[in-house]
C-alpha cells in the first residue's frame, strides 16, 4: 500500500484506542444528506487533524484532533452512529 | 488497543519501487484477510510519523507481511523500503478494520486492484488457498507493466482451482502481449466478469482514482453499490 490510506479505514487505528467495538463497519447517517453508509467508507482527509466527510455530499461528518495525551472528536456533521454490539 | 513491538524477520524487493517486509509479532492476536495495521516510526528527536498499511500476508500464527511503495518524497516509506533489516524493530497497532475483510466461506468474489493495492486482495487469496478453497474467485490486477506485476510469480503459480487472475498493463507491454492494455474499464469488467446477475461480493483496492472509476463502471454494470467493497489510498504514484 501507499502512505496515505484515504478513506474511513485508515482511521481504524485510532478510533481503536477510543471505542471498544470495531469501527469501521459502523454506520453513520450524514446529518447533511441523511445518507447511510459504512463508516470505512468514509472518505479521510489528513491535515493538522483528520476529518472525516460523507462520500455522497462531501459533509464533514467527525473532525477528530490528537494532541499529546488527549484527543478531540467533534462528532456534529453526523446525526446517528449504529454500531454491532 | 496498543502499540506493540515487531521484529524484522524478513525483506523481499516485489518490483524495483515494491518491498514486502515480513515481521514477527510476538502476542499477535490473528488477523482476517483485508484488515491492515498502523506503523508507527519515532525519531531520535522524537517526532513520530504513523501509517496505515494493508495486510498481505493470510493469517498465520505471529507472522505478519506488509507491501509498501515507496514514495519518493514519503517520510515512512522510504525508511520501510530503504533502510530496514533483519533484526530491526518498529512498532505496530493492529489488525484493524472490519470493513474490507472477506472470509472464505463468503463466495466468489471479484477483487480488482490498481498497484499496490492487490495487498490486501493477496491475504485474501492467499486465505483461499491455505483453506483449500476452490471458491470461483477472480482477480483483475491494473499494473503499468510486466516488471511491475507485484507477486507475478506467486499469482501465476495460484492461479487455476477455481482461482482466475487478469492482467492489464497500462503503461508498457512485453513483446507479444495479447492481454488487456488499457485503464480497467466497464467493458473489461464485463468480460472478467461475474456479473451483476451473479451477486458476487466486489472488493476494489488501489489509489482513489482508480477506485472512484472502478466502482462507477461496476454500478453502471448494474452491481450493487452495497455489495461493492472500496479501500482507496494515495498519492498517486504516477
Amino acid at each position: 500500500m501507499d502512505e496515505l490510506m484515504l478513506d474511513g479505514n485508515a482511521v481504524a487505528g485510532m478510533l481503536g484506542e477510543v471505542f471498544a467495538v470495531e469501527m469501521t463497519t459502523a454506520t453513520m447517517i450524514c446529518g447533511n444528506c441523511g445518507m447511510a453508509g459504512a463508516v470505512g467508507a468514509t472518505h479521510v482527509f489528513r491535515g493538522a487533524g483528520v476529518v472525516l466527510r460523507c462520500p455522497h455530499c462531501d459533509n464533514a461528518l467527525v473532525k477528530i484532533v490528537e494532541g499529546g495525551t488527549r484527543m478531540w472528536m467533534d462528532f456534529g456533521g453526523m446525526r446517528t452512529l449504529e454500531i454491532t454490539l | 488497543m496498543t502499540w506493540q513491538v515487531a521484529d524484522v524477520v524478513g525483506v523481499v524487493a516485489e518490483t524495483p519501487h515494491v518491498k514486502t517486509i515480513m515481521f514477527d509479532v510476538p502476542g499477535w492476536p490473528g488477523h482476517r484477510a483485508g484488515q491492515h495495521v498502523d506503523v508507527r516510526l519515532t525519531a531520535d528527536d522524537g517526532y513520530q510519523a504513523e501509517r496505515s498499511y494493508s495486510i498481505a500476508s493470510a493469517p498465520d500464527g505471529t507472522r505478519v507481511e506488509l507491501t509498501v511503495v515507496r514514495i519518493g518524497d514519503g517520510e515512512v516509506s522510504p525508511y520501510l523500503t530503504g533502510q530496514l533489516r533483519p533484526g530491526d524493530q518498529i512498532e505496530l497497532r493492529g489488525p484493524v478494520g472490519g470493513y474490507f475483510v472477506w472470509e472464505p466461506p463468503l463466495g466468489g468474489p471479484l477483487l480488482v486492484a490498481g498497484g499496490s493495492g492487490v495487498a490486501p486482495l493477496m491475504a485474501m487469496i492467499r486465505l483461499r488457498a491455505a483453506a483449500g478453497s476452490d471458491v470461483e474467485t477472480r482477480l483483475l490486477l491494473s499494473s503499468r507493466g510486466w516488471d511491475d506485476i507485484i507477486y507475478r510469480d506467486e499469482l501465476q503459480r495460484l492461479n487455476g482451482n477455481g482461482l482466475t487472475v487478469v492482467h492489464t498493463l497500462t503503461a508498457s507491454q512485453p513483446p507479444g502481449w495479447t492481454g488487456y492494455a488499457r485503464r480497467v474499464d466497464t467493458d473489461m469488467l464485463a468480460e472478467v466478469g461475474p456479473g451483476p446477475a451473479e451477486r458476487p461480493r466486489v472488493y476494489v483496492c488501489g489509489p482513489t482514482p482508480f477506485v472512484e472509476a472502478v466502482a462507477e463502471a461496476l454500478v453502471h454494470l448494474g452491481h450493487q453499490p452495497q455489495h461493492i467493497k472500496t479501500e482507496r489510498f494515495g498519492p498517486m504514484g504516477s
